[in-house]
């Protein structure tokens, strides 16, 4: 099947917007079930929670709420944006940057009692970076304790 | 004196690229050969003040001059002298000043050594590179000036992130940057031969060898970077879909588009549209991730810059050159002749499939990178990781790798199903036998990775098979170049699906004396005690380690303290063997006595970098053996490989 030469432009872009509606389809699928939504601790407060799908929650880890458990590895911990809090549990060896009064975006489930399970933690990277989410009033009072 | 004398060069190198810009500009309008001389040797010039100007950083920063403001805020006097070096383009002017010196450093580079193509067409060339060139040094210049001076004098620095003080990464920045910008000059030579209208099999000819160049350091950088994240970071991971990462990558895939099609224009004179516009996105794709990695948009230990001012003059600056070239191929795509054309069964129609593809995976890269910021400026907050990416993405990547067997066991122009069938009997039967014993013998039901191993199995010997009954002496170096890049790919696929489907992970908070197993290993905490650097404190951990039959050895995995400016860094211990990897990270202590210690085993995680390495070694074996090759007198007839 020799293309005729003035078709083959036309068999190369419609094999062109075959390629990009197709990876279009593919990549808004993915995204349905994939893109996770940022949340603060007021955002769910006496909200329908987002169960199943995986989500982030950012605040700032409340003062002396960090507990660890007996196996050592896990830890239970309290996120606040000053309005609702979120009690927090995290499996695993924490970031450098995390500890109690410092801004944290923690990526995971919410459980249907309220709770969250986080499989990774994000904490702030030094005192120059700051996640947007966290930007503004909450880093600056933050900023200023420092 | 010095820091002014920098200063005073790069406004020069600026004012020289208006020049060239206008010589380039009239050489193109009137072919006039002095013109065109004229245009090369400011070219050089640029080139030359552009270098002295970062020159001068280097040795402010080697000399930590604290009058100078960024040497201030981003250096400090007791660093060791390669991080004092590395630091000047570990900030964001100083990154800035480089991006923009490389970007003159291969305009020069073009006027010095390319002879092949037409006149006119190398003058637009060299006066489309003087303008993105002076973008950069306004940007630089009116918004990010790295010379600004500091009254009184600091006492002392504010020092280098710890993160980025590491060997590996005082050289990564600088090679993405050879490549991001390499691909300006494929740019460059496309927006000068839409303005000339001179597409064919000589202009390809002389991308080429910039595309390939462009191609290995963007290899490089990304492999490079790939392997700081896994040990740097100390999360066992090697590649996240952090923005930052996908920054590179995006070039990257464009890049690997652009070098196979302009083989088919080079070879066949194919493909003329398509490859004039890949240069262009290529390049587009460089100047988007260097937007998304210095704008500050992104929170990561990349974004240097938060002043939103510089994150808009970068926009600005992308709007200006991406639109403008896609107004001038909108303009001038329907003089462009059509080429030769060629059967779908041919090794055009696989490399315009792997072109496809590749843009299908460049075009969800994009989405699942740009579609958060989109979404945030709309007022919704979310993000989008690893699933996404590797759920959308990874099924195109295995299509490509099929595609990759076949494309290099077909003719030009023309072949047959049944032929092709015959040559993909043997690396279709591999990959068959080598699933069938995987899914038997592995143990493991990570389905997709299993398939990948079995298609790196495929590939591998489906590379080899273009050396066939050919007499190897006299094998052209740039189908060994080939050969090597594609077993590349198959020896990074199988470290890829290696690590998915068996790398075993343990998590525990041990007291000193007691032990865990991981993989075949049994792992003892011997110890815990403090130790000291040369610019920080640390908790090392004493593991040791035994592999069932095997010797006993000993791993250190510590926390690092450092004090300017304050940060605590894991460094993980890797103990790599024939087979694999033992990753060991120390965690915080609890308390009560126990440390937290996390363990990965990871076979064969080694094949992923020694993969990039050899893809990055073929990517220079091709560029060499067709430079060799186009020197000769006779290389008018280019043989049809």
């Amino acid at each position: 099947m020799m293309v005729k030469p003035k078709h083959q432009r036309l068999v190369l872009a419609l094999l062109g917007v075959a390629a990009v509606v197709g990876a279009g389809l593919l990549a808004l699928s993915a995204l349905q079930d994939q893109a996770a939504f940022f949340y603060a601790p007021a955002d769910v407060k006496g909200q329908e929670l987002p169960l199943g799908r995986a989500v982030r929650l950012g605040g700032m880890v409340a003062g002396g709420s960090i507990q660890r458990a007996a196996d050592g590895v896990t830890v239970h911990f309290t996120v606040t944006d000053g309005k609702a809090t979120v009690p927090v549990s995290f499996r695993g060896v924490t970031p450098d940057l995390f500890k109690e009064g410092s801004g944290v975006v923690a990526e995971g489930k919410f459980n249907p009692d309220g709770s969250f399970t986080a499989d990774n933690l994000l904490a702030k990277h030094d005192e120059r970076y700051m996640p947007p989410q966290m930007a503004g009033k909450m880093y600056k009072t933050d900023s200023l304790k420092q | 004196m010095i820091a002014e004398a920098g200063l005073a060069a790069l406004w020069l190198a600026a004012g020289l690229a208006l020049v060239q810009l206008a010589l380039g500009w009239g050489a193109a309008r009137s072919g006039s050969a002095e013109l065109l001389a004229a245009t090369r040797r400011v070219s050089v010039a640029q080139g030359v003040l552009a270098m002295l100007s970062f020159g001068v950083l280097i040795l402010l920063f080697l000399q930590s001059d604290m009058s100078v403001q960024l040497v201030a805020q981003n250096s400090h006097s007791e660093k060791p002298w390669l991080y004092k070096f590395a630091g000047a383009w570990g900030n964001h002017e100083g990154s800035m000043l480089l991006w923009v010196t490389v970007l003159a450093m291969a305009g020069g580079g073009v006027a010095l050594v390319e002879r092949r193509i037409d006149g006119k067409t190398l003058a637009a060339t060299l006066g489309a590179q003087a303008a993105i060139a002076i973008g950069f040094y306004a940007f630089i210049l009116i918004a990010s000036n790295p010379f600004l001076r500091l009254n009184p004098p600091a006492p002392e620095g504010m020092g280098l992130n710890p993160l980025l003080q590491d060997p590996g990464l005082a050289f990564h920045p600088p090679t993405l940057y050879f490549g991001y910008v390499g691909l300006s000059v494929a740019f460059s030579f496309a927006v000068g031969a839409l303005l000339t209208r001179e597409v064919g099999p000589a202009f390809a000819r002389a991308m080429r060898p910039w595309v390939l160049i462009a191609w290995v350091f963007l290899t490089i950088g990304i492999t490079a970077g790939s392997y700081w994240a896994y040990y740097e970071l100390g999360w066992g991971g090697w590649w996240f879909w952090d923005p930052v990462e996908n920054a590179s990558l995006m070039p990257w895939l464009a890049a690997t588009a652009l070098l196979h099609s302009v083989t088919v224009l080079a070879t066949r004179d194919g493909l003329r549209a398509w490859t004039l516009m890949l240069a262009v996105v290529a390049f587009s794709m460089s100047m988007i991730g260097t937007f998304l990695v210095r704008s500050g948009i992104l929170v990561s230990v990349h974004a240097f810059a938060v002043d939103p001012t510089r994150g808009s003059f970068i926009l600005a600056l992308l709007g200006i050159y991406i639109g403008g070239a896609l107004a001038l191929f909108g303009a001038r795509v329907s003089t462009v002749t059509q080429g030769s054309t060629f059967q779908l069964v041919s090794r055009e129609g696989a490399l315009v499939l792997n072109n496809l593809l590749l843009s299908v995976i460049l075009g969800i890269v994009f989405i699942g990178t740009l579609y958060p910021l989109l979404a945030q400026a709309m007022g919704q907050q979310l993000s989008i990781g690893a699933p996404f990416f590797n759920k959308a993405s990874v099924p195109v990547a295995l299509v490509l790798v099929v595609a990759t067997m076949a494309g290099p066991l077909l003719k030009w122009r023309r072949d047959r199903w049944g032929a092709l069938g015959r040559q993909m009997a043997l690396p279709g039967v591999v990959s068959v036998l080598a699933f069938a014993a995987l899914a038997a013998l592995s143990g493991s039901s990570d389905w997709v990775a299993l398939i990948g191993l079995a298609l790196a199995a495929g590939l591998a010997v489906a590379s080899v098979l273009p050396l066939w009954k050919r007499n190897l002496r006299r094998t052209p170096l740039h189908i060994w170049g080939m050969v090597i890049a594609h077993v590349g790919i198959a020896v990074s696929i199988a470290g890829m699906a290696s690590d998915a489907a068996f790398k075993q992970e343990r998590l525990v908070a041990l007291r000193t004396g007691e032990a865990t197993t991981v993989g075949p290993f049994q792992v003892k905490l011997a110890d815990v005690r403090p130790a000291i650097g040369p610019n920080y404190s640390a908790m090392q951990a004493h593991l040791d380690v035994t592999r069932s039959g095997g010797a006993p050895f000993v791993l250190f995995p510590g926390q690092h303290y450092f004090s300017s400016p304050v940060t605590t860094t894991s460094e993980a211990a890797i103990k790599t063997m024939a087979d694999g990897q033992l990753y060991t990270v120390l965690g915080e202590g609890t308390g009560d006595g126990r440390w937290q210690v996390r363990l990965w085993w990871k076979p064969w995680i080694t094949l992923i970098w020694f993969g990039g390495a050899l893809i990055a070694l073929g990517g220079l074996m091709a560029m060499i053996g067709r430079l060799r090759r186009e020197r000769r007198p006779a290389a008018g007839a280019e043989d049809g490989e």
